[in-house]
């Protein structure tokens, strides 16, 4: 107690001792500071979450066609009532990583979800990568080289860098007609259909990869609790 | 307009000097809602370098006023190390982000990587970048204000 009060009789040193004499107080400047930089924190913060949900419901609005295109490769029974469709490049390292997840979500679902892949090579020298992926299609080896390509991506990208040519080797125990789909995949029906799933991922503002719409709708934001929340409540919509 | 000097008869000199601290205070303050706006509202994750330098950042919000009322000149001595080390670490880590640093040594591979680029404006200001300046030019205020105050 008395060593309360005695600290309390020491003279201040530097107490605010007037009040502002010609000018504005310090802590009138301080406080206008605190004031004006959590109203900007907050207008900021209401303003970017208004942004983000309308270009959401924009881009929802207009995706349901070009979600639609009868192109894409597609996995699991065409009747299933939850469309998973994936925007993925076969050289991204987290595609590689989310696909089996993909695949265990169908798994424990059967006959309910199916996976329509559309490819946008952003990685250089991926493009390459893309029209194998697209030959294959035609030997019925789609789904098997994708996941040859992805299990051996360490092999043929390095640093994010793409060498096409080592890929080959990783394929042979695909099942297919290797010298076929090198005749083939320089096609012009390949190349049509790579332009259209780079112009669709354009219109639908996919940046990154890999990016999902389940039943049209994009992740919130990338996560994979976030894919898996988004198909558990697109399955209980249609499957109630 | 002139901000008055509430303090003790310090004349110009603890004026120019409580206005540095202030204006550190008024930078630390803006960073550290910057980083959480970043974090929190556009949801982007932090790597934990980003994390090293907000525990080095985030103090300062509270301790540099705790300095400014009263001014206590002292404060530069308390706050000065904080603002240091958090200069070292945003060098390190916009050393990383160009390159100079390679990837083998860099501490935290797992979550984001800290040498990945989330946002960039102008093509070389990046979140990493914004925290390199905020601490530089907090150290020169803290170190310009230690030499106004002085008698």
């Amino acid at each position: 107690m008395s060593r309360k009060s005695k600290r309390n009789e020491q003279p201040q040193p530097a107490a605010p001792a007037t009040p502002a004499r010609g000018g504005v107080s310090r802590t009138a400047v301080f406080a206008t500071a605190v004031v004006a930089l959590l109203a900007a924190f907050a207008v900021g913060a209401v303003a970017y979450r208004s942004h983000q949900s309308e270009a959401a419901r924009q881009v929802a609005a207009k995706s349901a066609s070009l979600l639609a295109s009868t192109h894409a490769p597609l996995l699991g029974k065409a009747e299933a009532k939850v469309h998973i469709v994936e925007f993925l490049d076969p050289a991204c390292e987290t595609c590689a990583v989310m696909y089996p997840h993909v695949k265990k979500l169908m798994a424990d679902n059967p006959g309910r979800i199916k996976l329509s892949v559309r490819h946008v090579p952003f990685h250089q020298g991926s493009e390459h990568v893309v029209r194998v992926l697209e030959a294959a299609r035609a030997q019925d080896k789609y789904w098997e080289t994708l996941e040859a390509l992805f299990a051996t991506q360490d092999q043929w990208t390095v640093n994010h860098r793409v060498y096409p040519e080592r890929i080959w080797p990783h394929l042979g125990g695909v099942g297919m007609d290797l010298e076929r789909v090198r005749r083939e995949m320089n096609a012009a029906d390949i190349a049509a259909r790579m332009e259209k799933d780079m112009a669709d991922a354009t219109a639908l503002k996919v940046e990154k990869t890999p990016e999902y719409f389940v039943n049209g709708r994009p992740m919130p934001r990338f996560g994979l609790e976030e894919l898996q929340g988004l198909v558990r409540d697109e399955l209980r919509l249609a499957y109630r | 307009m002139t901000i008055a000097d509430d303090g003790p008869a310090g004349g110009g000199r603890t004026e120019l000097a409580w206005f540095l601290v202030f204006a550190c205070w008024l930078l630390a303050t803006t960073s550290a809602l910057g980083a959480l706006f970043f974090s929190e509202v556009m949801e982007l994750p932090p790597c934990t370098l980003c994390w090293y330098q907000r525990i080095f950042m985030f103090p300062l919000v509270i301790l540099l006023p705790l300095g400014l009322f009263p001014f206590d000149p002292r404060v530069v001595r308390y706050a000065l190390p904080l603002a240091a080390v958090g200069w070292a670490i945003s060098v390190f880590q916009v050393l990383l982000v160009w390159g100079v640093i390679p990837e083998s040594i860099q501490p935290c591979t797992k979550g984001v990587p800290c040498s990945e680029v989330q946002i960039e404006w102008l093509g070389f200001v990046n979140i990493p970048f914004l925290s390199f300046l905020a601490f530089t030019t907090m150290v020169a205020l803290l170190v310009a204000a230690h030499y106004r105050s002085k008698p």
